[in-house]
Protein backbone atom coordinates (compact mmCIF):
# COMPACT_ATOMS: atom_id res chain seq x y z
CA UNK A 1 0.00 0.00 0.00
CA UNK A 2 1.60 3.29 -0.92
CA UNK A 3 1.27 6.30 1.87
CA UNK A 4 0.70 9.54 -0.22
CA UNK A 5 1.74 12.15 2.74
CA UNK A 6 5.11 10.33 3.52
CA UNK A 7 5.93 8.35 0.30
CA UNK A 8 6.92 5.65 1.32
CA UNK A 9 5.14 1.90 0.40
CA UNK A 10 4.44 -0.85 3.14
CA UNK A 11 2.02 -3.39 3.83
CA UNK A 12 -0.66 -2.50 6.12
CA UNK A 13 -0.98 -5.85 7.52
CA UNK A 14 2.74 -5.81 8.78
CA UNK A 15 1.32 -2.52 10.19
CA UNK A 16 -1.70 -3.99 11.97
CA UNK A 17 0.85 -6.28 13.62
CA UNK A 18 3.33 -4.51 14.66
CA UNK A 19 0.66 -2.01 16.63
CA UNK A 20 -0.64 -5.55 17.93
CA UNK A 21 2.36 -6.67 19.38
CA UNK A 22 3.63 -3.01 20.97
CA UNK A 23 0.43 -2.87 22.17
CA UNK A 24 0.85 -5.47 23.96
CA UNK A 25 4.26 -4.22 25.04
CA UNK A 26 2.28 -0.77 25.99
CA UNK A 27 -0.29 -2.72 28.08
CA UNK A 28 2.33 -4.65 30.11
CA UNK A 29 5.32 -2.59 30.44
CA UNK A 30 3.39 0.87 30.31
CA UNK A 31 5.45 1.86 27.75
CA UNK A 32 4.35 3.49 24.63
CA UNK A 33 6.42 0.67 23.01
CA UNK A 34 8.20 3.18 20.50
CA UNK A 35 11.55 1.35 21.26
CA UNK A 36 10.61 -1.60 18.80
CA UNK A 37 7.51 0.59 16.83
CA UNK A 38 10.27 3.16 15.85
CA UNK A 39 12.76 0.92 14.39
CA UNK A 40 10.33 -1.47 12.54
CA UNK A 41 8.87 1.61 10.66
CA UNK A 42 12.54 2.85 9.87
CA UNK A 43 13.29 -0.60 8.49
CA UNK A 44 10.16 -0.95 6.23
CA UNK A 45 10.59 2.61 4.94
CA UNK A 46 9.23 5.29 6.44
CA UNK A 47 12.06 8.86 6.86
CA UNK A 48 13.25 8.93 10.00
CA UNK A 49 11.08 11.77 10.93
CA UNK A 50 8.35 10.54 10.02
CA UNK A 51 8.92 8.01 12.36
CA UNK A 52 9.20 10.01 14.95
CA UNK A 53 5.88 11.90 14.83
CA UNK A 54 3.61 8.76 13.57
CA UNK A 55 4.63 6.76 16.43
CA UNK A 56 3.95 10.04 18.61
CA UNK A 57 0.01 10.41 16.83
CA UNK A 58 -0.45 6.31 17.05
CA UNK A 59 0.98 6.15 20.25
CA UNK A 60 -2.11 9.23 21.84
CA UNK A 61 -4.82 6.26 20.24
CA UNK A 62 -3.07 2.99 22.00
CA UNK A 63 -2.36 5.04 25.52
CA UNK A 64 -6.11 6.07 25.40
CA UNK A 65 -7.12 2.00 25.36
CA UNK A 66 -4.41 1.29 28.19
CA UNK A 67 -4.38 4.06 30.60
CA UNK A 68 -8.23 3.56 30.71
CA UNK A 69 -7.53 0.07 31.84
CA UNK A 70 -5.20 0.89 34.18
CA UNK A 71 -6.89 3.60 35.72
CA UNK A 72 -9.68 1.21 36.32
CA UNK A 73 -7.29 -1.36 38.50
CA UNK A 74 -6.06 1.63 40.54
CA UNK A 75 -3.25 2.37 38.83
CA UNK A 76 -3.00 5.90 38.34
CA UNK A 77 -1.72 8.58 40.51
CA UNK A 78 -3.05 11.40 38.99
CA UNK A 79 -1.13 14.80 41.06
CA UNK A 80 1.87 12.79 40.05
CA UNK A 81 0.55 12.76 36.46
CA UNK A 82 -0.61 16.24 36.27
CA UNK A 83 3.16 17.59 37.36
CA UNK A 84 4.39 15.07 35.09
CA UNK A 85 2.76 16.28 32.14
CA UNK A 86 3.73 20.23 32.95
CA UNK A 87 8.00 19.08 32.84
CA UNK A 88 7.16 16.62 29.99
CA UNK A 89 5.29 19.29 27.24
CA UNK A 90 8.13 21.53 27.83
CA UNK A 91 10.85 19.28 26.94
CA UNK A 92 8.86 17.70 24.07
CA UNK A 93 9.14 21.26 22.75
CA UNK A 94 13.32 21.21 23.05
CA UNK A 95 12.77 17.49 21.30
CA UNK A 96 10.66 19.01 18.32
CA UNK A 97 12.87 21.96 17.29
CA UNK A 98 15.87 19.51 18.00
CA UNK A 99 14.55 17.29 15.28
CA UNK A 100 13.42 20.71 13.01
CA UNK A 101 17.15 21.36 13.44
CA UNK A 102 18.63 18.29 12.23
CA UNK A 103 16.04 18.34 9.07
CA UNK A 104 18.00 21.67 8.11
CA UNK A 105 21.55 19.91 8.18
CA UNK A 106 20.12 16.61 6.73
CA UNK A 107 21.38 14.55 9.67
CA UNK A 108 17.80 13.40 11.25
CA UNK A 109 18.90 9.10 10.18
CA UNK A 110 21.94 9.16 11.67
CA UNK A 111 21.96 11.33 14.62
CA UNK A 112 18.68 10.16 15.98
CA UNK A 113 19.83 6.30 15.11
CA UNK A 114 22.51 6.91 16.61
CA UNK A 115 21.29 8.26 19.90
CA UNK A 116 18.40 5.67 19.97
CA UNK A 117 20.87 3.12 19.71
CA UNK A 118 22.93 4.58 22.79
CA UNK A 119 20.10 5.18 24.61
CA UNK A 120 18.16 1.78 24.42
CA UNK A 121 21.31 -0.67 25.18
CA UNK A 122 21.55 1.63 28.32
CA UNK A 123 18.05 1.48 29.19
CA UNK A 124 18.41 -3.09 28.44
CA UNK A 125 21.67 -2.96 30.43
CA UNK A 126 20.20 -1.47 33.58
CA UNK A 127 16.68 -3.17 33.32
CA UNK A 128 18.38 -6.25 33.24
CA UNK A 129 20.85 -5.90 36.22
CA UNK A 130 18.28 -4.17 38.38
CA UNK A 131 15.64 -6.75 37.89
CA UNK A 132 18.13 -9.45 38.19
CA UNK A 133 19.05 -7.98 41.94
CA UNK A 134 15.70 -7.49 42.50
CA UNK A 135 14.24 -11.27 41.75
CA UNK A 136 17.10 -11.98 44.26
CA UNK A 137 15.17 -10.24 47.25
CA UNK A 138 12.87 -12.42 49.54
CA UNK A 139 8.87 -11.51 49.09
CA UNK A 140 5.79 -13.18 49.54
CA UNK A 141 5.54 -16.46 49.34
CA UNK A 142 1.70 -16.36 48.05
CA UNK A 143 1.33 -16.61 43.91
CA UNK A 144 1.74 -13.50 41.83
CA UNK A 145 -1.82 -13.42 41.51
CA UNK A 146 -2.54 -13.11 44.92
CA UNK A 147 -0.19 -10.70 46.19
CA UNK A 148 -0.88 -6.78 46.36
CA UNK A 149 0.81 -4.17 44.24
CA UNK A 150 3.46 -3.60 47.56
CA UNK A 151 4.15 -7.12 47.82
CA UNK A 152 4.79 -7.68 44.24
CA UNK A 153 7.52 -4.98 44.05
CA UNK A 154 10.55 -5.87 45.22
CA UNK A 155 13.33 -3.49 43.80
CA UNK A 156 16.95 -2.70 44.05
CA UNK A 157 18.60 0.20 44.04
CA UNK A 158 16.26 1.42 46.64
CA UNK A 159 19.31 4.32 47.62
CA UNK A 160 18.39 6.16 44.89
CA UNK A 161 14.84 7.16 45.23
CA UNK A 162 15.89 7.71 48.98
CA UNK A 163 18.46 10.32 47.65
CA UNK A 164 15.94 12.10 45.61
CA UNK A 165 13.43 11.90 48.58
CA UNK A 166 15.67 13.29 50.96
CA UNK A 167 16.55 16.41 48.43
CA UNK A 168 15.79 19.56 50.72
CA UNK A 169 14.26 21.84 46.91
CA UNK A 170 11.05 23.23 48.15
CA UNK A 171 8.49 23.17 47.24
CA UNK A 172 7.86 19.55 48.32
CA UNK A 173 4.52 17.79 48.37
CA UNK A 174 3.29 14.13 49.46
CA UNK A 175 1.79 11.53 47.26
CA UNK A 176 -0.11 9.41 49.01
CA UNK A 177 -1.04 7.10 46.21
CA UNK A 178 2.56 6.20 45.21
CA UNK A 179 2.89 5.49 49.41
CA UNK A 180 5.29 8.74 49.55
CA UNK A 181 5.66 11.44 52.51
CA UNK A 182 7.74 13.67 50.66
CA UNK A 183 9.13 14.87 47.93
CA UNK A 184 10.38 17.79 45.78
CA UNK A 185 7.82 19.14 42.73
CA UNK A 186 11.39 20.05 40.83
CA UNK A 187 12.75 16.76 41.05
CA UNK A 188 9.20 15.59 39.18
CA UNK A 189 9.36 18.39 36.70
CA UNK A 190 13.18 17.67 35.81
CA UNK A 191 12.59 13.68 35.48
CA UNK A 192 9.79 14.77 32.83
CA UNK A 193 11.27 17.40 31.28
CA UNK A 194 14.05 14.99 30.64
CA UNK A 195 11.97 12.45 29.18
CA UNK A 196 9.85 15.35 27.31
CA UNK A 197 12.92 15.75 25.37
CA UNK A 198 13.41 12.36 24.97
CA UNK A 199 9.81 11.78 23.70
CA UNK A 200 9.94 14.43 21.28
CA UNK A 201 13.80 14.12 19.80
CA UNK A 202 13.71 10.03 19.62
CA UNK A 203 9.60 9.63 18.82
CA UNK A 204 7.18 7.94 20.89
CA UNK A 205 6.00 8.47 24.45
CA UNK A 206 9.53 8.11 25.82
CA UNK A 207 8.01 5.67 28.56
CA UNK A 208 11.19 3.60 27.44
CA UNK A 209 13.06 5.95 30.17
CA UNK A 210 10.11 7.79 31.73
CA UNK A 211 9.15 4.33 33.50
CA UNK A 212 12.81 3.45 35.25
CA UNK A 213 12.99 7.24 36.43
CA UNK A 214 9.41 6.51 37.78
CA UNK A 215 10.37 3.68 39.60
CA UNK A 216 14.25 4.33 39.89
CA UNK A 217 14.58 8.16 40.56
CA UNK A 218 11.62 8.80 42.30
CA UNK A 219 10.82 5.48 43.82
CA UNK A 220 6.93 5.27 42.62
CA UNK A 221 5.64 1.87 42.69
CA UNK A 222 5.94 -0.24 39.45
CA UNK A 223 2.17 -0.76 38.96
CA UNK A 224 2.08 2.77 39.91
CA UNK A 225 4.43 4.02 37.38
CA UNK A 226 3.36 1.75 34.25
CA UNK A 227 -0.54 3.27 34.50
CA UNK A 228 0.78 7.19 35.98
CA UNK A 229 3.65 6.89 32.64
CA UNK A 230 0.72 6.34 29.97
CA UNK A 231 -1.68 8.43 31.24
CA UNK A 232 0.99 10.91 30.91
CA UNK A 233 1.77 9.70 28.01
CA UNK A 234 -1.99 10.35 26.34
CA UNK A 235 -1.05 14.44 27.05
CA UNK A 236 2.23 14.55 26.19
CA UNK A 237 1.75 12.71 22.72
CA UNK A 238 -1.34 14.54 22.14
CA UNK A 239 1.17 17.33 22.40
CA UNK A 240 4.29 16.02 20.80
CA UNK A 241 1.90 14.44 17.74
CA UNK A 242 -0.05 18.32 17.01
CA UNK A 243 3.42 19.79 16.91
CA UNK A 244 4.91 17.30 14.24
CA UNK A 245 2.12 17.33 12.41
CA UNK A 246 2.42 20.69 11.81
CA UNK A 247 6.36 20.43 10.82
CA UNK A 248 5.03 18.21 8.47
CA UNK A 249 6.69 14.89 10.23
CA UNK A 250 3.18 12.69 10.19
CA UNK A 251 1.80 9.95 7.91
CA UNK A 252 -1.66 9.95 9.72
CA UNK A 253 -2.32 6.92 7.83
CA UNK A 254 0.30 4.76 8.58
CA UNK A 255 -0.68 5.19 12.59
CA UNK A 256 -4.26 4.78 11.65
CA UNK A 257 -3.86 1.26 10.78
CA UNK A 258 -1.08 0.55 13.84
CA UNK A 259 -3.84 1.54 15.56
CA UNK A 260 -6.46 -0.89 14.67
CA UNK A 261 -3.95 -3.69 16.06
CA UNK A 262 -2.39 -1.80 19.08
CA UNK A 263 -6.14 -1.78 20.42
CA UNK A 264 -6.40 -5.32 21.38
CA UNK A 265 -3.08 -5.98 22.09
CA UNK A 266 -3.02 -3.10 24.80
CA UNK A 267 -5.88 -4.68 26.44
CA UNK A 268 -4.40 -7.96 26.61
CA UNK A 269 -0.47 -6.61 28.09
CA UNK A 270 -2.87 -4.64 30.94
CA UNK A 271 -4.49 -7.47 31.88
CA UNK A 272 -1.24 -9.85 32.00
CA UNK A 273 0.01 -7.31 35.03
CA UNK A 274 -1.72 -8.82 36.88
CA UNK A 275 0.01 -11.60 36.88
CA UNK A 276 3.77 -10.96 37.23
CA UNK A 277 5.20 -9.53 40.00
CA UNK A 278 7.90 -5.83 39.31
CA UNK A 279 11.18 -7.39 38.70
CA UNK A 280 9.80 -9.99 36.38
CA UNK A 281 7.88 -7.30 34.44
CA UNK A 282 11.45 -5.47 34.46
CA UNK A 283 13.51 -8.52 33.31
CA UNK A 284 10.69 -9.09 30.46
CA UNK A 285 10.98 -5.64 29.28
CA UNK A 286 15.12 -5.80 29.65
CA UNK A 287 15.88 -7.34 26.09
CA UNK A 288 13.67 -5.32 23.85
CA UNK A 289 15.26 -1.97 23.55
CA UNK A 290 18.35 -4.46 22.66
CA UNK A 291 16.24 -5.60 19.90
CA UNK A 292 14.92 -2.05 19.14
CA UNK A 293 19.09 -1.13 18.85
CA UNK A 294 20.04 -3.76 16.56
CA UNK A 295 16.88 -2.64 13.88
CA UNK A 296 18.43 0.52 14.13
CA UNK A 297 21.97 -0.38 13.47
CA UNK A 298 20.38 -3.01 10.33
CA UNK A 299 18.92 0.16 9.36
CA UNK A 300 21.61 2.88 9.31
CA UNK A 301 23.85 -0.41 8.24
CA UNK A 302 21.85 -1.58 5.14
CA UNK A 303 20.85 2.31 4.03
CA UNK A 304 17.22 1.06 4.49
CA UNK A 305 14.89 3.87 4.35
CA UNK A 306 17.77 7.00 4.60
CA UNK A 307 16.40 10.10 3.47
CA UNK B 1 -2.02 2.62 47.43
CA UNK B 2 -4.97 1.39 46.30
CA UNK B 3 -5.92 -1.25 43.65
CA UNK B 4 -8.94 -2.63 42.88
CA UNK B 5 -9.15 -5.79 40.91
CA UNK B 6 -11.36 -6.15 37.58
CA UNK B 7 -12.84 -9.64 36.74
CA UNK B 8 -10.33 -11.27 34.22
CA UNK B 9 -11.97 -11.80 30.50
CA UNK B 10 -12.61 -15.04 29.68
CA UNK B 11 -10.43 -16.56 26.44
CA UNK B 12 -13.63 -15.91 24.17
CA UNK B 13 -13.86 -12.25 24.97
CA UNK B 14 -10.74 -12.15 23.29
CA UNK B 15 -11.34 -14.12 20.64
CA UNK B 16 -14.49 -12.88 19.98
CA UNK B 17 -13.02 -9.36 20.45
CA UNK B 18 -10.24 -10.45 17.88
CA UNK B 19 -12.64 -11.41 15.15
CA UNK B 20 -14.63 -8.54 15.97
CA UNK B 21 -11.08 -6.59 14.94
CA UNK B 22 -10.06 -8.36 12.17
CA UNK B 23 -13.36 -7.22 10.30
CA UNK B 24 -13.48 -3.98 11.34
CA UNK B 25 -9.37 -3.74 10.56
CA UNK B 26 -10.18 -4.45 6.90
CA UNK B 27 -12.98 -2.42 6.14
CA UNK B 28 -11.00 0.05 7.50
CA UNK B 29 -8.40 0.14 5.39
CA UNK B 30 -10.62 0.14 2.39
CA UNK B 31 -11.83 3.01 4.70
CA UNK B 32 -8.73 4.79 4.86
CA UNK B 33 -7.39 3.84 1.92
CA UNK B 34 -10.63 5.17 -0.68
CA UNK B 35 -11.55 8.31 1.66
CA UNK B 36 -8.90 9.62 4.04
CA UNK B 37 -6.29 9.06 1.76
CA UNK B 38 -6.57 11.76 -0.63
CA UNK B 39 -8.19 13.75 1.84
CA UNK B 40 -5.41 13.94 4.52
CA UNK B 41 -2.72 14.76 2.06
CA UNK B 42 -4.96 17.68 0.62
CA UNK B 43 -4.99 19.10 4.13
CA UNK B 44 -1.41 18.00 4.84
CA UNK B 45 -0.36 19.91 1.84
CA UNK B 46 -1.88 22.91 1.32
CA UNK B 47 -3.95 23.23 5.36
CA UNK B 48 -1.40 21.91 7.82
CA UNK B 49 -2.48 23.18 11.21
CA UNK B 50 -6.15 21.42 10.09
CA UNK B 51 -4.09 18.80 9.55
CA UNK B 52 -2.97 17.93 12.77
CA UNK B 53 -5.86 18.79 14.24
CA UNK B 54 -8.14 16.14 12.29
CA UNK B 55 -4.94 13.91 12.92
CA UNK B 56 -4.94 13.91 16.59
CA UNK B 57 -9.55 13.73 16.15
CA UNK B 58 -9.62 10.91 14.07
CA UNK B 59 -6.96 8.99 16.24
CA UNK B 60 -8.89 9.67 19.40
CA UNK B 61 -12.26 9.25 17.69
CA UNK B 62 -11.19 5.41 15.92
CA UNK B 63 -9.51 4.60 19.27
CA UNK B 64 -12.90 5.52 21.37
CA UNK B 65 -15.29 3.85 18.57
CA UNK B 66 -13.55 0.63 18.55
CA UNK B 67 -13.38 0.47 22.44
CA UNK B 68 -17.07 1.07 22.94
CA UNK B 69 -18.14 -1.75 20.34
CA UNK B 70 -15.63 -3.92 21.31
CA UNK B 71 -16.90 -3.38 25.00
CA UNK B 72 -20.72 -3.84 24.24
CA UNK B 73 -19.61 -7.13 22.24
CA UNK B 74 -18.19 -8.97 25.36
CA UNK B 75 -20.72 -7.46 27.38
CA UNK B 76 -23.34 -9.11 25.11
CA UNK B 77 -20.76 -12.34 25.46
CA UNK B 78 -21.36 -12.37 29.19
CA UNK B 79 -25.15 -11.87 29.13
CA UNK B 80 -25.49 -14.84 26.98
CA UNK B 81 -23.00 -16.89 29.36
CA UNK B 82 -25.24 -16.27 32.19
Amino acid sequence: MHFPISGATIDPFYLVGLGFLIGIFGGFFGVGGSFLANPVLFVMGLPMNFVVGTDLLHIVGKSIVAARKHGILGNIDMKLAGFMVLGTVGGNEVGVQGIEMLKKMAKVDLVVGVATIVVFVGISIFMFAEGWQASKIRGSRKPVSQQTAQEKDKRAFKGIARWTHSLDWAPKMDLPHSGIKSISIWAILIVSFISGIFSGFLGGGAGYIRMPFLVYLLGIPTHIAIGTDLFEIVVSAGYGSFRHAMNGNVDVLVALIMQTGAAVGAQIGAVLTQYFNGPRIRIAFAPLPLIGACLIIYGLATGHAQH
Amino acid sequence: MKSSKQPLPTWQSFTVELLLYAVLVVAYFFFVLHYLGGWFKELFDHHRTLFAVMALVVMIGQTVGLEIVCGFLIWLVRQRKK
